[in-house]
């Protein structure tokens, strides 16, 4: 249920970008999501829409750009994508491994804007 | 709003069809329960022209920024903070009100406690020697790392050695806001089930110590401890491993054991 604080922040992260190009209107904003980021797409959206309300992003598109898993293996040095969601075997060694080198992100990722 | 064509309420699609027959004059409402105005996208007079700007901004900054000052204040106080998480119910109260029972005549303890509502936690964890704040988050599912630096303002902690932090019960969103603790302690509790971390693993990936609490009830619950270590190992295999009860106080050297080490 955190995603409502996520897309204020990306609100009002994209309004400081849209004052700083110098545009009125942001029409469309791409965010960027990690298969491991505990975001739900659907109550993103909903969030997103309730936080564009009554600004100048009022009914911006959003697009999201999911990232999948990359794992790391220690003993082996390599990355690698995991089968799973929750443990991430290593196809190598069959170690299982805690790091996760992508697929956490929650991020910002482009805007498109007017002008 | 914009709806798409199956997105109508459905009160829409239950009125009844008129159909126009040749010669019909008919008014078809397509109204949606939520009509709003939305201003135009763009400015017509710049052509029409949208530009695309890539700016990689990542959305919890903000909060680990703060978790990193948090982070300095505590350690220049020379406190170590303990951040424990579970879902509702795992025994993350009792547990504490029992580690405060052991260690608060000869340790510096205080705590946070976090919740939607109520102040019921936090009395039941009253100690005669400890501060306790319940921070009632309202609507937020986890706790962050500006709360953390308020309630920590509202503790009266002199010389603290240890501050607990009671996290919102909840297994998704704690995982991903950082506070600036020292170490993070993921609550099993053996009624969980033993399948538990892999069907949430970020939160027990994300924690340096995993507790399997009631202990004593395990068997009653037909848990399996073998099975729940191993999904254990796989989820977070770097993540020490305890076996505890709050209530019989099983495992509770260990866990203390674990708590003076962090002085």
């Amino acid at each position: 249920m955190h995603e409502t604080g996520i897309a204020e922040a990306g609100i009002r992260a994209a309004l400081t970008e849209m004052e700083r190009h110098g545009a009125s209107r942001i029409l469309s904003v791409t965010l960027r999501i990690g298969a491991l980021a505990a975001v739900d797409p659907e109550a993103m959206r909903f969030a997103f829409e309730v936080a564009c309300g009554g600004t100048p992003a009022e009914g911006a598109g959003l697009e999201i750009e999911n990232v999948p898993a990359e794992a790391w293996c220690r003993y082996c040095g390599i990355a690698f994508t995991p089968e799973s969601v929750s443990f991430f075997k290593c196809p190598q060694c069959g170690e299982y491994s805690g790091e996760l080198r992508r697929g956490r992100e929650i991020e910002l990722a482009r805007l498109e804007m007017d002008s | 709003m914009h709806l798409l064509h199956n997105e109508f309420p459905q009160s829409f699609h239950h009125k009844p069809k008129a159909r126009a027959k040749p010669g019909d004059v008919i008014t078809v409402d397509v109204r949606t329960e939520d009509p709003a105005d939305i201003p135009p996208p763009g400015d017509f007079r710049l052509g029409g022209e949208t530009r695309f700007v890539r700016v990689d901004i990542p959305l919890l900054a903000e909060n680990n920024r703060l978790a990193e000052e948090n982070r300095k204040h505590f350690k220049e106080h020379k406190l170590k903070v303990i951040n424990l998480v579970s879902g509702p119910g795992a025994g993350k109260t009792t547990l504490l009100a029992r580690t405060l029972q052991e260690l608060a005549d000869t340790v510096s303890c205080g705590v946070l406690v976090g919740d939607l509502e109520t102040d019921s936690d936090a009395r039941r964890l009253r100690h005669d020697k400890v501060p306790v704040a319940q921070l009632t988050t309202g609507s937020a599912c986890h706790l962050d790392a500006h709360m953390i630096a308020h309630g920590f303002d509202a503790l009266q902690m002199e010389e603290g050695q240890l501050l607990f932090i009671e996290n919102v019960g909840n297994l998704v969103c704690p995982a991903e806001f950082d506070l600036g603790e020292t170490v993070r302690v993921a609550l099993f509790a053996c009624t969980d089930g033993e399948d538990k971390p892999l069907k949430y693993p970020p939160i027990y990936r994300s924690a340096h110590m995993v507790l399997l609490t009631k202990c004593d009830i395990a068997e009653a619950c037909g848990f399996d401890r073998a099975q729940a270590l191993e999904n254990l190992a796989k989820v977070c295999p770097d993540a020490e491993v305890m076996e505890v009860s709050s209530r019989t106080g099983d495992g509770f050297d260990r866990w203390i054991g674990f708590l003076r080490d962090l002085l």
